[in-house]
């Protein structure tokens, strides 16, 4: 099993999440984060006083999948969120020991 | 009632002989009178017109609600979330001070005459004494006395409620309520008396003895000179706040900025067009240069930021407006529609310059801007007043006393802005003398500022134990 945490913008969720569907991902976890990379933050004015905003809002999947769909659902992702400009966001694919669904006891890639 | 008035007559009626009934020619000139919000003569003394009267208790809860919630959403949504509520509490502790003062000793203060001093009204009507619902005919034929005097209570409270601006987020609520009282009673007070009084210094307009005879329709000195200057020396004395400069000063919502700066403005007109003290067409044409300069005024500040800075911002628009209302309240009674929108663009030029470029320059946290839009707009209103008065909209600008005092000569042959120069510094120096000593003197006491620790925690849970939003 992969862990595949993506950043994105927030406005790209929705197609992204539909895009995941489309391939069969019954799930995820989205958190709403804050952060920069290359993009860097932008300039906000109040009046007199200038103030560099270095955070952007940006938007947190994570998703657990068996190993066979995890290059799929990566490519996916990518295609799903991409605008071309600075800012999109990255993809991070991370190794899963173990899963376990709670109500059923149900183990591994049957868990997911 | 009407058994009980016939009493009274027929008692009065044994022990005098009864005065002689009004002609109808004089019923009629009462009437008259009425319509043209002048004296009554004999037959309706001590009765309120209902039409001024109704104006001026519409006026009236006008300016409260430019005070609340007007100026303390405003203020409230440009401080950090930590402390909106402070910015609340300071309003409303100001506004119920006041009141208790104003009954008190300030409206004799500033209306009285008894002392028959072009610096303090009088003392006859301490704790509002003999202050009725009959008009005092010293300052409106047709308005309630008790009207009159809640009508300037407003000004009085909405006054040092400005100062909250320079000084937010980091002086101590009792400080604040400590620093408001003691100013009250020396600057503004007698700076009301001097401008407005039967009897001030600086009335041009009613007091044919005035020596200095300067015109402030509604308080670009009384209100916005005297809060303006005073905040930036508090400001200065109290220091910046922590992190000043360094880090992230933000709005927390410039949305409950924006419904702030809205309730101002409509607020505005009970204090501009209000300040006819009657629903006649001095008050008409206050209203509709108050629109126009405001107008203006929003929409020059927002083009400004625009071309320079590439965006028109919320904060950009409500400083304009805000600078727009400022700037024509000393002027809103005695200029034309022209005149307004001159006004208008002059309001939005200099303040910007003002909180951009002079707050840059010097550095010092006047952190809502209350010296760059008020003291700065309320002095450059005062100056501009003596440029662009007109008689052509207000005759009492060459009415008896204007003539015995050698304002009406002013205002027709001009030299009226040397007169407004006089009052600005007399405003100026009081405002900055007096704070530099009640400021050090509240400092002495009591202190000025709460502890590190409180003041980066944010004032709302530690000076008044609740939150804005809770999370």
């Amino acid at each position: 099993m992969k862990l595949i945490i993506a950043v994105i913008k927030p406005f790209k969720l929705e197609e992204v999440k539909e895009a995941l569907a489309a391939i069969g991902v019954e799930g995820m976890t989205v958190t709403e984060v804050k952060g920069f990379g290359r993009q860097k933050g932008h300039t906000e004015i109040y009046r007199g006083s200038e103030y560099t905003v270095d955070f952007l809002p940006k938007v947190k999947i994570e998703v657990v999948v068996a190993n066979e769909v995890a290059g799929k659902t990566v490519e996916v992702i990518v295609k799903a969120a991409k605008t071309g400009k600075i800012g999109d966001g990255k993809v991070f694919v991370v190794p899963i020991e173990e899963a376990v669904r709670i109500r059923t006891d149900e183990r591994g890639d049957a868990a997911v | 009632m009407f058994a009980c008035l016939a009493c009274v007559c027929s008692l009065t009626a044994v022990a005098q002989t009864p005065p002689a009934a009004p002609t109808t020619d004089e019923r009629l000139a009462a009437l008259e009178a009425y319509i043209n919000n002048g004296d009554p003569g004999k037959s309706l003394t001590g009765v309120a017109g209902p039409g001024h009267n109704a104006w001026m208790m519409t006026s009236t809860a006008l300016v409260l609600f430019m005070t609340l919630p007007g100026l303390a959403l405003f203020y409230g949504g440009l401080v950090r979330r930590k402390n909106v509520l402070s910015v609340l509490a300071q309003c409303l502790g100001i506004t119920g001070v006041v009141a208790v003062l104003w009954w008190a000793f300030g409206y004799s203060l500033v209306f009285g005459k008894s002392f028959n001093s072009p610096y303090f009204g009088g003392s006859e009507y301490f704790f509002l004494k003999g202050v009725t619902s009959a008009p005092n005919t010293d300052y409106a034929y047709w308005v309630s006395h008790n009207v009159f005097a809640m009508y300037q209570m407003m000004f009085a409270i909405i006054t040092p409620a400005l100062i909250v601006g320079a000084i937010a987020e980091r002086m101590k609520f009792t400080s604040i309520i400590a620093f408001v009282t003691v100013w009250m009673f020396v600057v503004y007070f007698p700076l009301a008396h001097m401008v407005w009084g039967s009897t001030g210094l600086m009335n041009g307009v009613w007091n044919g003895d005035a020596k200095i005879t300067a015109i402030d329709f509604a308080g670009g000195t009384v209100v916005h000179m005297s809060s303006g200057w005073s905040a930036l020396i508090l400001c200065l004395i109290l220091g910046p706040r922590i992190g000043f400069g360094r880090e992230k000063m933000a709005p927390h919502s410039m949305v409950l900025c924006m419904v702030g700066t809205g309730m101002l403005w409509v607020g505005w007109y009970g204090f501009n067009a209000g300040s006819a003290v009657g629903a006649d067409g001095i008050a008409a044409n206050a209203f509709t240069t108050t629109t126009l300069a405001t107008a203006v005024a929003a929409l020059t500040w927002g083009a400004i930021e625009r071309i320079f800075r590439g965006h028109a911002s919320i904060l950009g628009f409500c400083s304009g407006a805000v600078a727009g209302l400022v700037v024509i309240t000393p002027a809103c009674g005695f200029v034309d529609s022209t005149g307004a929108v001159i006004i208008g663009v002059l309001a939005a030029v200099v303040p910007y310059l003002a909180c951009t470029k002079l707050k840059a320059k010097f550095g010092y946290d006047d952190a809502l801007d209350t010296f760059g839009v008020h003291a700065v707009g309320g002095t450059i209103g005062a100056l501009t007043t003596g440029f662009l008065a007109t008689a052509s909209v207000n005759a009492n600008l060459t009415g008896a006393p204007a003539v015995k005092n050698g304002l009406a000569k002013l205002v027709t042959s001009g030299g009226l802005w040397l007169a407004q120069l006089k009052a600005i510094a007399i405003t100026l120096v009081l405002a900055i003398v007096a704070t530099v000593i009640i400021a050090y003197l509240v400092k002495a006491v009591i202190g000025l500022r709460p502890t590190e620790e409180v003041e980066r925690q944010g004032l709302d849970i530690n000076e008044h134990g609740e939150e804005g939003y809770v999370t």
